[in-house]
């Protein structure tokens, strides 16, 4: 667990950049801090590893004060990635990588292995390590910054907009393996983003701050985005923000109908021999000569977002289920949804209230 | 020529192992200096405009001027090699030391912050991080010194002290071309040698600068 305790900056001749910061990050989990440019996300992040001293207030890292030990000491236990990865141009991808063991006094063949290790974690190919970050591209740069704060598999790691310099489907991907490997190591990660999607996304914890560093909600993403604390919060984490809040929702909540169904709206679902949906015929979709493709399917597993997002998209207004061979078992048809959203609504409704 | 070679060779010879000698002691000496005159440069900000300043001024002292002047403030003879190594040395340390200072301060500040924020020192961070980063900076300038000092030792020849410059004199003193044509084409070819070793040792050190060139 890391603590903010009434932790307070200011920079030499400025105002505060950090006011009164309290807050606990859970052991384990993804810890995001969000917030407009220069609301001070990147000073609150570099207080827990000494970059940064506060002016007053004290940062604790398991009940221990941070400035208690060596500083030194206390970074090479803390990962850290920032944005544009900050790889050392004039060090191969392992040596890189091997950095904090070497740091820690293990033996070059040892930091080494360790290296190729966490390489291979992050999903680089052997083939990567005797190359220079001159010679990978920008997401792959990102993921040997990953692999270099992991090397030493400290418990704490700070990112600094670790996906921020990257083209939007290198960033989703990068963010599903992180989440898939945060999954295998429970790291207690804090990390910055001005991106309110990423901080949803990636976040168990989001700590929304808002100018002159002072920290407007903490808060799981859910209820963020169904219970902002004020406007503030309510504008910055987006118009779309209901919709988004579909996503923590998944599709079996949903009433699903038999295929056949899809006559009271007009239109047919064909099949191939093996169940698959091969499109839409009938009126509904001008009753062409050849189905016209349902534009995507989802299982129960998928989020009530997919699924409205598929109703809407479809084009006779209904989302198509299939089980796990790929045959259809069942559709949701755009008014059956609509009515299903509206009764979810009364319920979280309710659950404010109470 | 040839002839000249043959009948002269132990002469030649000898004349050539002096003028790399002092050519080559004064940039050992000059990197030595340099190294932590430029570091503290760019540890203390203060101190380097005024470090700039110092070396711009010893760096525009003729050659010359030096060679006689020198004898006179550190007490050595008139005719010791002695002198041409200290003058060189200071010319060495004038354009190294401020070359070091460029070059690691030119290192982005990115880097060595998160080399820091990754837990090294401050003198294994020196060591691992920005003398390697500042080193293709640091070596260009070493080219330069050395290619000077490979010339600057023949001037030393005009007050006395040997090396290639001496065929010169010799050639002047006899009205025979053939010592001078030897001298200056050896003093030429040690210099171009001395360059192509350093480019080298510039290319086996970091290879990664020229992958890194025209990309950030
Ligand atoms: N070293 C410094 N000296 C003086 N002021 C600073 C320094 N570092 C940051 N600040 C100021 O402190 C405030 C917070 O900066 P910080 O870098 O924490 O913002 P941020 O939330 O990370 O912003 P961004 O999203 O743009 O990275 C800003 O007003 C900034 O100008
Ligand atoms: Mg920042």
């Amino acid at each position: 667990m890391i603590t903010f305790d009434e932790v307070v900056k200011v920079f030499p001749g400025g105002s505060a950049a950090v006011d009164h910061l309290s807050m606990e990050l859970p052991t384990g989990k993804i810890t995001v801090f969000v917030g407009p440019s220069g609301c001070g996300k990147t000073t609150s992040l570099r207080m827990i590893n000494r970059m940064i001293t506060p002016t007053s207030g004290r940062v604790l890292i398991d009940g221990q004060d941070v400035t208690a030990q060596d500083e030194a000491t206390l970074r090479r236990g803390i990962g850290y990635v920032i944005q544009h990865a900050g790889l050392f141009p004039h060090r191969t991808v392992v040596d890189n990588v091997a950095t904090v063991p070497l740091l820690l006094g293990s033996s070059r063949r040892e930091a080494r292995r360790a290296a190729l290790e966490v390489l291979e974690r992050v999903g680089l190919p052997q083939s990567f390590a005797d190359r220079y970050p001159a010679q990978l591209s920008g997401g792959q740069q990102q993921r040997v910054g990953v692999a270099r704060a992991l090397a030493a598999d400290p418990p704490v790691m700070l990112m600094d907009e670790p996906f921020s310099a990257v083209d939007p489907v290198v960033r989703e991907s990068l963010q599903r393996e992180f989440l898939r490997l945060q999954a295998e190591l429970g790291k207690t990660i804090a990390l910055v983003t001005h991106d309110i999607d990423e901080a949803i996304k990636l976040g168990d914890v989001v700590a929304v701050f808002r100018e002159g560093g002072r920290l407007a909600q903490f808060g799981t993403p859910r209820e963020l985005l169904e219970r902002p604390a004020d406007a503030f919060v309510g504008e910055f984490v987006g118009r779309d923000r209901g919709f988004r809040s579909l996503s923590f929702d998944t599709a079996d909540s949903v009433p699903v109908r038999p295929p056949g169904d899809a006559a009271e709206d007009g239109a047919e679902l064909v099949l191939d021999p093996a169940g698959r949906p091969l499109g839409w015929l009938g009126p509904a979709v001008g009753s062409p000569a050849t189905p016209v493709p349902t534009g995507g399917t989802f299982s129960s597993t998928d989020t009530l977002r997919a699924v409205t997002d598929l109703a809407i998209s479809s084009p006779v207004g209904i989302a198509v289920r299939v089980g796990p061979d790929g045959a259809v078992d069942g559709i949701v048809r755009h008014h059956d949804l609509v009515d299903h959203l509206a009764s979810r609504r009364g319920r979280s409704g309710a659950e404010r209230t109470a | 020529m040839i002839d000249y070679l043959q009948r002269n060779q132990e002469l030649v010879l000898e004349a050539l192992g002096e003028h790399v000698v002092l050519a080559l002691l004064p940039v050992l000496i000059g990197i030595v200096v340099s190294l932590p005159l430029g570091y503290l440069g760019v540890r203390f900000p203060r101190l380097y405009q005024p470090m700039v300043n110092v070396c711009g001024i010893l760096y525009s002292i003729p050659s010359l001027a030096l060679f006689v002047i020198l004898p006179v403030v550190i007490g050595t003879k008139v005719l010791s090699p002695v002198n041409i190594v200290v003058a060189l040395s200071i010319y060495t340390v004038a354009l190294l030391a401020r070359t070091v200072a460029d070059g690691l301060r030119s290192v982005d500040r990115t880097l060595t912050d998160a080399a820091t924020a990754m837990g090294y020192r401050r003198i294994r961070r020196l060591f691992g991080v920005e003398l390697p980063l500042a080193l293709p900076v640091v070596l260009a300038g070493l080219r330069v010194a050395t290619v000077s000092n490979i010339s600057l030792v023949s001037v030393g020849a005009l007050i006395g002290v040997g090396g290639l410059g001496a065929l010169f004199t010799r050639g002047f003193q006899l009205f025979y071309a053939e010592p001078i044509i030897v001298g200056v084409l050896l003093s030429v070819l040690l210099a171009g040698i001395a360059d192509l070793l350093i480019v080298l040792v510039q290319r086996a050190l970091t290879p990664w600068a020229r992958l890194s060139a025209g990309r950030v």
